[in-house]
């Protein structure tokens, strides 16, 4: 029973990690993709970062006082996770705006129709 | 001390001139900036496989870190023939590259094209000489971004709602293979590839680790393009300029298959890959689909290179096909594969792209007469169609032959049968093109056009002859794959 | 130099002349002298191969090796012999003849017909020569790709659909089967070299060795064994020349050349014999021979008619193959009277729709009065097929009828007996016809001799005054039958 509820910081990766999926597959809109594609790196980062919390540890930063620390090395993981996050995100953002000047939209649906209609 | 640090440089040239290739305006400049860089890569690629050849493996440390707390970076012969692989297509494209850049990237976008050529050419490098599993993450990162902005150059507007479709694909792929090696670092507390076999031997009844290779196989298939994860592949091969799709299809799922082969024989190890998980039979379906799924799609595609792409689909279920048996004969099979296939597709893509430079389009129209039109092109296309069909004397019979061998030696008849039986719908969709360009004439403007220039058709023939010349002296390739795949059979313990 | 190194010279000889004729294409008397003298040095670099392999010797090359522990290799032994020595002169001959029938129908790309003419005759020596399946194989495919723009020469929407049906059934058979063969005998017999003796005996059971046979058989779909035999009719809309060189004597002979070796030097005689599977083979075989000699009878079409035929005396060898030791012997010499016999069939074909302008059997009445050297010839090859003396078709049955005695298959005696009176049937009314029959219209000439042109006459004279010496002085070729399989 407390493995279970202890266990909560997985129960939330995995909903915002379905949270994200669909709204990627199920939205249209390109944009609101892109977030769905955040909320699900998100929810990864999330994963790492809470695995890294090691109980009864202090923050890892050197001091003589402290025997257990957290694991520092999920944490820089993450940082670099998150700048590709972010990378990536802004690529999609710039390809959405090209998209939107050459199509006039950024809805998928009305993108297909343009394209089907070639 | 440049041999000292070879592995580092390997990534670390093409990476640093990135940046500069983006500093010089002019396209050309660029175009010498990155083709001076791809020779200095191959030259390397070239050296640390010899070195790999007489020596044993190599490691690496970044930085002089000891792992597994440091990053290192771990060459043995797999990934050394891999790296020879992406270098030397990368160079005999990108010398391809300014006649066919020029006329399809707009002249203000020129050079970030080059940029985006070198960076993911370094990426892709790093994915396969890393030695460390989240590395993998971020070289694979690097690599599928620059390839976004690649196919997102081409042309056609398209291509940016592939690119983007490739993207939102991409990235879950890639997320997915983060949280596998999240799972793998959870249960182990380590990154290192060679720290990771060690300690995953006595975890394989762990719900965790059997999670870890669950993602990491869904999120490499997805990079992979193994049937049914393969939707992003036509598209963006399809619109991207055609020196990108070129270097894409010839490079990008090979690393891939590497990034496979790595997580497969060395982290996993095959007891638990094959024997606690059913990854045999799991490959070896989906395997066959891709290939008749492939194929036969490819037969109805009036978009040339859409239809290259869905042969590709189809080779790549061959090398799936070949991993799927997990023998000598099957691995040596696949890693053979991928070189041959990148020969292969890559002198094909070439000679579309010189195509499209002066007809202005790929379409099976296009082909119209041009057996006549452009005799020198239309060759290297039949050259390459009859080596993915798997004549003899060309590269694409051998790796048929030790496929259809890995097959029987597995006892599994139908199986060989079906190799055999998918080459026959590669006659078909050859053989389209073969008709269009010999049996009928062209219409008035495209009879017209001309030969290609030599600068785009000499690197396509040095492809088409290395084609021919690897489907006869083997010995370097066969040679090289199966060492590779012995090491890998026998790996997975400790360094 | 060495004399096995005159094999690659043969094989690389008429490329170079192909390249030489792509080069003179606008001086066609200068492009046209290539081709024949190119085809009278290559049989003349022949004689020394034969006297090699007429004292014992089997002169061996090694050209490469693609795949570790497998070589191309060149061996010649007497069987391969006799096919390069039969292709090569007939290669005189047709080049003589094609070069009188292209100009004298005033056909279109003649100098890319006689690039892969040479290029074909050059990989056919390539089959003739090979020293195993590897090689044999490599050359039974280029053989298809280089004639594919022969078959199809006319360009028209006819030409492309029969290259299809042509390149499919060819390539289909040998990738699906003819390749599996191949791969299952390097895995169950570690090797593909042609041995005497066969390389397969004990290396599996009589059910899969029976298998891997008929993955053989029908996998050399050049043998054009029923239900694989579509693309041979359908060839028939290349010009003429290219039907009697290629179907009566490159194309179809490397088939079942090709068959002959499979069945002598990797299976072995002894374990064709033994294995269950064959009985059945063979009646599938005798099935062939009859329903095509019976299809033959329908067609009114020469050349389709002459097609069929060709599809039936195919299948004479390749029951020679399945017979044993005096079958494989049956069969080399058939081998040898059929193309003899069959290209001067062709020929006569080809003259008659030259000087004459007809294709149909029901259009030649009376057609002998006005071409009698053609038709004396057309006679004689007609006589040679179906085995009558003094010509030497005769032999060959003989010795085919010899083996189907020697194994008791007596059911098989009657197929070749009751296929000789089916030949009867289908081809004597012909010249009978021609020289008896009243013309159903009186056309253009009013009596008077218009026969083909010169060299189409030479060349139909050669090979029928050829088939009657066959009858007297078969020893040649006997000989070199029986050393194959001694």
């Amino acid at each position: 029973m407390s493995s279970t509820l202890g266990l909560y910081n997985y129960w939330i990766v995995i909903f915002l990690m379905m949270v994200g999926f669909y709204v990627v597959i199920a939205h249209g809109n390109l944009i609101k993709k892109v977030v769905g594609l955040n909320i699900f790196q998100t929810s990864v980062f999330i994963l790492y970062i809470t695995m890294g919390k090691v109980d009864g540890g202090a923050a890892p930063i050197l001091d003589d006082a402290v025997t257990v620390y957290s694991n520092p090395l999920p944490h820089v993981l993450i940082l670099t996770a998150i700048v590709v996050g972010v990378a990536t995100t802004a690529l999609a953002l710039a390809l959405i705006v090209r998209i939107r000047e050459e199509y006039g939209t950024v809805e998928e649906e009305e993108i297909h129709e343009q394209d089907e209609s070639l | 001390m440049i041999a000292d640090n070879l592995p580092a440089l390997q990534v670390v040239v093409p990476l640093l001139a990135a940046p500069l290739a983006l500093m010089l305006r002019r396209g050309i400049y660029s175009w010498l900036l990155a083709m001076l860089t791809c020779v200095v890569t191959l030259a390397m690629s070239i050296a640390l496989l010899s070195e790999v050849m007489s020596g044993g493996t190599i490691t690496y440390r970044m930085g002089g870190w000891a792992p597994p707390w440091g990053i290192q970076y771990y060459v043995d012969t797999v990934n050394a023939f891999v790296l020879l692989i992406v270098a030397a297509i990368g160079t005999v494209v990108m010398a391809a590259a300014p006649t066919s850049v020029a006329s399809e990237v707009r002249a203000d976008k020129q050079s970030l094209f080059y940029t985006a050529y070198l960076l993911c050419l370094a990426g892709l490098l790093g994915i396969v000489i890393t030695g460390d599993a989240f590395n993998i993450f971020v070289f694979l990162e690097i690599s599928s971004l620059s390839t976004y902005i690649l196919v997102s150059l081409g042309n056609d507007r398209r291509a940016l709602t592939a690119a983007f479709q490739y993207l939102i694909m991409g990235t879950i792929g890639a997320t997915f293979i983060l949280i596998g090696v999240g799972l793998l670092y959870m249960s182990t507390g380590t990154l290192n590839i060679q720290d990771l076999a060690m300690r995953l031997g006595p975890l394989s009844e762990s719900r965790t680790v059997q999670a870890a290779f669950a993602f990491t196989t869904v999120g490499i298939s997805l990079k992979l393009a193994l049937f049914p994860l393969h939707l992003w592949l036509p598209n963006s091969y399809a619109y991207a300029p055609s020196i990108a799709s070129a270097f894409l299809a010839a490079t990008a799922t090979k690393v891939a298959v590497y990034v496979m082969l790595r997580f497969f024989f060395t982290i996993f190890g095959i007891e638990f890959s094959y024997e606690v998980m059913p990854l045999g039979t799991v490959l070896l379906v989906l395997a066959l689909l891709a290939i008749f799924a492939g194929s036969l799609v490819a037969i109805f595609q009036d978009n040339i290179k859409r239809l290259f792409a869905y042969s590709s689909v189809a080779q790549i279920g061959y090398m799936i096909l070949g991993i799927s048996f997990a023998s000598q004969t099957g691995l040596t099979a696949a890693i053979l594969h991928l070189f041959n296939h990148a020969v292969m597709k890559g002198s094909l893509f070439l000679a579309l792209g010189a195509l499209f430079y002066r007809t202005g389009g790929v379409n099976l129209a296009n082909f119209r007469g041009l057996g006549k039109t452009m005799p020198w092109t239309m060759m290297a296309i039949v050259i390459g169609g009859l080596s993915l069909i798997g004549v003899p004397l060309t590269v694409g019979f051998v790796s048929k032959w030790y496929l259809v061998l890995a097959a029987l030696e597995q006892g599994m008849w139908p199986v060989a049968f079906l190799v055999l039986a998918g080459s026959l719908l590669a006659v078909i969709y050859v053989w389209k093109l073969v008709e269009a360009a010999y049996f009928q004439s062209p219409d008035d403007e495209a009879a017209a056009v001309r030969e290609a220039p030599l600068a785009l058709l000499i690197p396509t023939w040095v492809l088409v002859i290395a084609n021919i010349y690897f489907g006869i002296d083997t010995s370097l390739t066969v040679g090289v794959a199966e060492t590779a795949a012995m090491g890998l059979l026998s790996s997975g313990g400790a360094p | 130099m060495p004399i096995e190194m005159l094999m690659p010279v043969i094989v690389v000889l008429p490329v170079i002349a192909a390249l030489l004729i792509k080069l003179t294409g606008n001086n066609p008397n200068l492009r046209d002298t290539i081709t024949i003298v190119t085809s009278v040095i290559l049989f003349l670099l022949l004689i020394p191969l034969t006297n090699e392999v007429m004292a014992g010797g089997q002169p061996s090359l090694v050209l490469a090796e693609p795949l570790p522990g497998m070589t191309l290799k060149f061996t010649l032994e007497p069987l391969g012999m006799l096919f390069a020595l039969v292709a090569g002169f007939l290669w005189i001959i047709t080049s003589i003849y094609a070069i009188g029938y292209m100009r004298g129908h005033h056909e279109d790309n003649q100098t890319r017909f006689f690039m892969f003419f040479a290029v074909a005759i050059a990989v056919t020596q390539g089959v003739a020569f090979s020293g195993n399946l590897l090689t044999l194989f490599v050359f039974y495919e280029m053989l298809t790709l280089s004639t594919f723009p022969l078959v199809t020469h006319a360009g028209t929407e006819a030409a492309r659909m029969a290259g299809r049906v042509y390149l499919g059934i060819l390539l289909g058979t040998s990738v699906a089967f003819l390749l599996l063969a191949l791969i299952v005998t390097w895995y169950l017999a570690g090797t593909l070299e042609f041995t005497a003796g066969g390389i397969l005996a004990g290396t599996a059971s009589p059910l899969v060795l029976g298998v891997l046979l008929m993955l053989f058989f029908f996998g050399v779909g050049k043998a054009a064994l029923m239900p694989f035999h579509r693309w041979l009719p359908a060839a028939m809309v290349a010009p003429t020349p290219v039907s009697a060189l290629l179907h009566a004597v490159a194309v179809v002979k490397a088939g079942v050349f090709s068959l002959l070796k499979i069945s002598l030097y990797i299976f072995g005689p002894d374990l064709v014999r033994e294995l269950p599977i064959t009985t059945i083979l063979t009646y599938i075989v005798a099935a062939s021979i009859l329903l095509a000699s019976l299809v033959a009878m329908t067609k009114d079409n020469l050349k389709a008619r002459l097609a069929y035929s060709t599809v039936s005396q195919l299948g004479y060898i390749t029951l020679g193959a399945l017979l044993g030791v005096t079958g494989i012997l049956g069969g080399g010499m058939h081998i040898v009277m059929h193309a003899f016999g069959k290209i001067t069939l062709f020929f006569g074909a080809g003259a008659i729709l030259v000087a004459a302008h007809k294709t149909e059997v029901s259009q030649l009445d009376g057609l002998g009065r006005k071409m009698p050297i053609t038709f004396a010839a057309f006679t004689l090859g007609t006589l040679s097929i179906i085995g009558l003396p003094p010509l030497g078709g005769m032999w060959s049955k003989w010795y085919l009828a010899q083996a189907t005695l020697e194994t008791g298959e007596l059911l098989l005696l009657g197929t070749l007996l009751l296929s000789s009176l089916l030949n009867v049937a289908y081809l004597l009314p012909i010249p009978l016809r021609a020289f008896f029959g009243k013309p159903k219209d009186d056309d253009d000439s009013t009596g008077g001799l218009k026969e083909a042109p010169l060299f189409c006459l030479i060349g139909i004279s050669i090979t029928a005054l050829v088939c009657v010496t066959l009858f007297f002085s078969p020893q040649f070729w006997y000989q070199l039958a029986s050393m194959a399989v001694r």
